[in-house]
């Protein structure tokens, strides 16, 4: 079992509070992804979920006990770092089984669970080896296997892809994904990558200075995101907001259209916004326009595989009106 | 843009450098010379420098009169003991500082290195007084313990400054990892440390060895290391020079023995966290 509870957990460093009231539910099994700009507080509160960092006031449950005030080496949770955290002086071997050495388990069962381990992960030629001998990728799988020999109630990631290049990063995310799928237990994975965020959730916590902006599944934030930060933070290219005159049309203080939910032109329309192409970056699936609208600003646009218009080229652009998110001032997301 | 440096200059730099450690080597070679002087040469005006009869007299006066092996046990015991004891003492202590820092931490450190400041005999009679109190007086045991006293600011510092150069997120894996303080110390930070430790345990060693201010005071002829040793051959009078100087040879053969084979480390001992 795995659950997590936060009851009005806060953190102050000195006078500076960098997590205000905060309540949050982690039900067993889910892999939930906190992800924000940084210094947003993601870090810090899986650090204060984890133990290593201690709480101002408020309280934290595992598994309906209150976890709050005890260490961290006695929480069952395990963390993968962004840095990987290995112990330097150790063989592969003796840093996937040093958990277990330290939860005093037989020597003989301990050889068996490593090696498990070590065959999930693909590190069985690597376990004589010391980790500055590994590359990056290695390093983090090793990493994981320190974590999941113990199996603990829930693992912890801050972070854990972005020391690695693009192509690995997407690997292991996809390995990352697949281990939840096999051990069905609870993930927290710290990220400030919303595509991360939205390939590997369940749940996605959306923070911004500490505070939770909004909670949900990978779709519900992107197509019912509660305010203009969440809607900006989630999908790329970022969704485009338009104020003025165009947004009082639509009762609104501004509107947000997101780049895919634009019909794009190179012929005049009758209710089209006109344009004019500034840049176009074309990655072969799709193409990216950066249009300079007028009075509606420069929008991002996506058009599906090779679209014809080049930098300089009129073109006309039309918001999807079912997909057009709403916003007051204050930036709250107004109901249809 | 590097700086060129010239051959000129390298020249200069080279036999400055040589001139340096000439004069300040100087002092322990004329030491080792005159002790295999006879006392007649080793008193003589102009003084002869290698071109005299060398002759072991004074070892083995040196060895007759007084039980070398006794002064030299008890030199280990109380270098080897002190060193080792403030180790103990000293890793969790910088542990906690460099991990674990509060706002007074870098006071603390400050004020632990003010009190190498302090003349030792300004101490001496509080000391004197209580190793009366204790019975102490002339042991190699309360000898250990002050010298421990004595260098363990610098032995802190030193691990501090090592200490500092670990990730704090190893051992924060280790605490996620399930081990309690004494396994993180043990299994994580003390092996990640040793080449540290090591610089550390030598350069204290080498200390407590050469330490004579309270290896003087505090013994008389049970404890009495090789500070003493070579003391009870300096007579006011003057007249054993060469004698002195055999005593002095067998004093700081072994450390000079031990400081040569561990040059590298020593080195790095004291240079290491200067640069980042």
């Amino acid at each position: 079992m795995g659950t997590i509870t936060l009851k009005q957990v806060t953190k102050s460093f000195g006078d500076t509070q960098v997590i205000p009231p905060l309540d949050l539910q982690i039900n067993d099994g889910e892999f939930v992804v906190f992800v924000g700009p940084s210094g947003c507080g993601k870090s810090t509160l899986l650090r204060l979920i984890a133990g290593l960092e201690d709480v101002t006031s408020g309280h934290i449950e595992i598994d309906g006990a209150d976890a709050t005030n005890i260490p961290p080496s006695k929480r069952g949770l395990s963390m993968v770092f962004q840095s990987y955290a290995l112990y330097p002086h150790m063989s592969v071997r003796k840093n996937i089984a040093f958990p277990l050495k330290m939860a005093g388990i037989e020597p003989e069962i301990a050889k068996k669970k490593v090696e498990d381990a070590a065959q999930v992960l693909n590190l069985t030629d690597y376990l004589e080896r010391r980790p500055g001998q590994l590359s990056g990728g290695q390093r983090q799988r090793v990493a994981i296997g320190r974590a999941i020999v113990r199996e603990p109630e829930a693992f912890l990631f801050d972070e854990p892809l972005s020391n690695l290049d693009a192509a690995l990063r997407v690997n292991m995310r996809l390995e990352i994904s697949e281990l939840h799928q096999e051990l069905a237990t609870t993930m927290i994975y710290v990220t400030h990558d919303q595509v991360e965020a939205m390939t590997m959730a369940d749940k996605i916590v959306v923070l911004q200075a500490g505070v939770i902006e909004q909670v949900g599944s990978p779709l519900e934030l992107y197509s019912s995101p509660a305010n203009r930060f969440v809607a900006g933070f989630i999908g790329s290219p970022k969704m485009n907001f338009i104020e003025g005159e165009t947004a009082a049309k639509y009762d609104a203080h501004a509107i947000g259209v997101r780049p895919e939910h634009f019909i794009l032109s190179n012929k005049q329309t009758k209710d089209g916004w006109e344009g004019k192409v500034e840049v176009s970056e074309h990655l072969g699936s799709d193409t990216f326009f950066h249009i300079n609208a007028g009075k509606q600003g420069v929008l991002t646009v996506r058009a599906i595989g090779e679209y014809a218009l080049r930098h300089g080229d009129a073109c006309w652009v039309k918001p999807d009106e079912d997909r057009i998110h709403r916003f007051d001032a204050a930036g709250l997301t107004l109901g249809s | 843009m590097a700086r060129k440096i010239t051959n000129n200059r390298k020249i200069i730099n080279t036999a400055a450098a040589w001139g340096i450690g000439l004069l300040i080597f100087f002092p322990i070679l004329w030491t080792i010379l005159t002790s295999f002087k006879t006392e007649a040469t080793a008193i003589a005006d102009p003084p002869v420098f290698l071109f005299f009869d060398w002759t072991m007299e004074n070892y083995s006066v040196v060895q007759e009169r007084s039980n070398y092996g006794r002064f030299l046990w008890n030199s280990i015991f109380i270098a080897g003991g002190s060193t080792i004891l403030g180790i103990i003492v000293a890793i969790p202590a910088a542990w906690s500082m460099a991990f674990v820092p509060s706002k007074r931490t870098k006071d603390i450190l400050l004020w632990m290195l003010s009190t190498k400041m302090l003349p030792a005999v300004g101490v001496l009679y509080p000391i004197y007084l209580l190793f009366i109190k204790f019975g102490l007086l002339d042991s190699v045991l309360g000898l250990t313990i002050v010298l421990m006293l004595i260098n363990l600011p610098i032995i802190v510092w030193m691990l501090y400054t090592y200490f500092r150069e670990i990730p704090g997120e190893i051992l924060e894996a280790s605490r996620m990892d399930g081990a309690s303080l004494k396994s993180e110390i043990l299994y994580v930070l003390t092996p990640m440390a040793v080449p540290g430790i090591a610089s550390t345990l030598l350069l204290n060693f080498i200390l407590a060895w050469n330490e004579a201010f309270w290896t003087l005071n505090l013994t008389a002829a049970k404890a009495a290391p090789l500070t003493a040793f070579i003391a009870s051959y300096s007579s006011p009078e003057g007249l054993f020079y060469a004698k002195l100087s055999a005593a002095s040879t067998m004093a700081i053969a072994p450390i000079l023995v031990l400081g040569w084979f561990s040059q590298k480390q020593l080195v790095r001992g004291l240079t290491f966290g200067a640069v980042k």
